[in-house]
């Protein structure tokens, strides 16, 4: 199991062909408090860098972004009645979503741990 | 805008609180603190919040018949405002828009002003050309707070006991600590409080007076837009703007009845024959169904897909608990209750029309 990140400010835990995603701590207090999440369906394919879902804070509408390209397997339905999750878990409890990873290779282009918090600064 | 933003007298004082700072209408200001933006709500509509609103233009109208002459102006009735009173009015251009809205106060010698902070470039010079033998004078050396809440009275009362015989929309001078601060008991949250104005060298100094008050926390931007939506309050810029007329922003309350029948202000005729003959949109409250919010800019529909208004000003509300929203429907679908559809990114989502405001106001009469 290996964590990436994006700087889009997604994490994805891979294990095997599968990942699960979900937004950084860091994305989550930014947003300030979540009150919805817009998700697509299971079976929804998607490319890295398509808009794959929107999440409303006080403040705005942000999108999530995929980091890479795949496929929805399963989206995390405690969202719809608890967005404010978001905020306590992004990096547990309330991923985003389950995917198929369709193009492996981009994993590379992502970075660990270490590179993300130096990112972030 | 090029200029770097302009900093209020409380800048030090939000940034030693945790604000978070924003540009908003060339001006730095905390969009909110470290409770956040429901929470500085929430703590607002419970006990108390401290907004700064220095960025609002504050400006003095001095000279004979000031009273009369601003009525050219403005369509609400400004000789019968009594000295010590306030009251709620927008400049209208000539053909019946809203040019900026604002809180014209009685002050006995002369009319004190608030107007919005994106508009102060405009409603100075305004005033300077069409108010003859007026003196318009701008203030630049007071800060402007506002204590908002069901503890507002407690909290400013306590430091300024006069201010608790005070009556919603009655304005007077008033010795806080030592400093000689102008207090009106209104604000814009739909709850009961007091806007002060303050000498900038001793804002500081109040604002820490008002918030060692337990129930006192300093709240952002963020928490007064959705606080104001809340109320139904309307947004300059957003819900009226200068093709919108007071009659479609269902502002009529605003225009007293002599004005109505007399006119005597930019755009009469426009806003009279909206009266007469009624208008073709009016701006609504709109509640959507489910849980994503309805912001700025999304198309209103009717059950058969047609286009019928859009959304003006839309969030979430903390105190409703769902979203909340206003917008300009067509007036046929203006009814609270009817039902209708929102376009968000290209899915329609359910919403009714709602009476505004969302929660109750609690103002002192």
């Amino acid at each position: 199991m290996t964590t990436y990140y994006s700087e889009e400010h997604e994490w994805l835990t891979v294990e095997g062909e599968t990942a699960t995603v979900g937004i950084t701590q860091h994305a989550a207090d930014q947003l300030g408090e979540i009150v919805f999440v817009e998700q697509k369906e299971v079976g929804d394919d998607f490319e890295k860098g398509d808009d794959i879902g929107v999440i409303e804070s006080v403040k705005a509408a942000s999108e999530i972004y995929a980091a890479v390209d795949g496929e929805v397997i399963e989206a995390n339905g405690a969202l719809e009645d608890n967005p404010g999750s978001l905020n306590e878990s992004p990096e547990g409890d309330a991923w985003i979503y389950k995917i198929k990873l369709t193009n492996a290779d981009q994993l590379e282009d992502l970075m660990d741990l270490d590179g993300y918090k130096a990112f972030i600064g | 805008m090029t200029d770097a933003p302009k900093r209020t007298p409380l800048y030090d004082l939000h940034v030693e609180l945790g604000g978070k700072m924003v540009d908003f209408a060339g001006w730095e200001m905390p969009v909110q603190y470290p409770m956040g933006i429901m929470g500085e709500h929430n703590h607002t509509r419970t006990k108390a919040g401290l907004f700064d609103v220095s960025h609002m233009g504050q400006v003095i109208l001095r000279g004979e018949g000031a009273a009369e002459k601003l009525e050219t102006l403005v369509p609400s009735a400004m000789t019968t405002l009594k000295e010590g009173k306030a009251r709620y009015t927008f400049f209208t251009n000539p053909d019946g828009g809203i040019m900026d809205d604002l809180i014209v106060a009685n002050a006995g010698d002369h009319l004190f002003l608030v107007v919005n902070a994106s508009m102060r470039h405009q409603d100075i010079p305004h005033m300077a050309k069409n108010l003859d033998g007026v003196e318009v004078t701008e203030i630049f050396d007071r800060a402007l707070v506002a204590v908002q809440g069901p503890a507002a009275e407690n909290v400013v009362g306590d430091i300024c006991p006069a201010a608790r015989e005070m009556t919603f929309m009655q304005t007077m001078v008033a010795d806080i600590n030592g400093v000689e601060c102008r207090i009106s008991r209104l604000g814009y949250t739909g709850e009961d409080g007091f806007e002060i104005s303050i000498p900038e060298d001793k804002a500081v100094e109040v604002c820490r007076a008002f918030l060692a008050h337990d129930d006192c926390e300093p709240v952002g931007l963020g928490a007064r837009d959705s606080l104001r939506l809340e109320s139904g309050l309307c947004l300059y810029g957003n819900d009226i703007n200068n093709s919108t007329s007071p009659v479609e922003a269902s502002l009529t309350w605003a225009m007293q009845k002599r004005r109505r029948e007399e006119g005597g202000f930019p755009g009469a005729e426009r806003i009279q024959r909206d009266l007469a003959e009624g208008v073709s949109k009016k701006l609504v409250g709109i509640k959507p169904t489910g849980r994503a919010p309805a912001r700025a800019g999304v198309e209103v529909q009717d059950a058969d897909g047609n286009t019928i208004g859009s959304i003006t000003s839309g969030g979430f509300g903390p105190t409703v608990g769902a979203p909340v929203a206003m917008g300009y429907v067509a007036t046929e679908h203006s009814e609270p209750g009817t039902q209708v559809n929102l376009l968000i990114r290209g899915k329609t989502q359910p919403a009714e029309i709602a009476a505004m405001p969302f929660v109750t106001q609690n103002y002192k009469r």
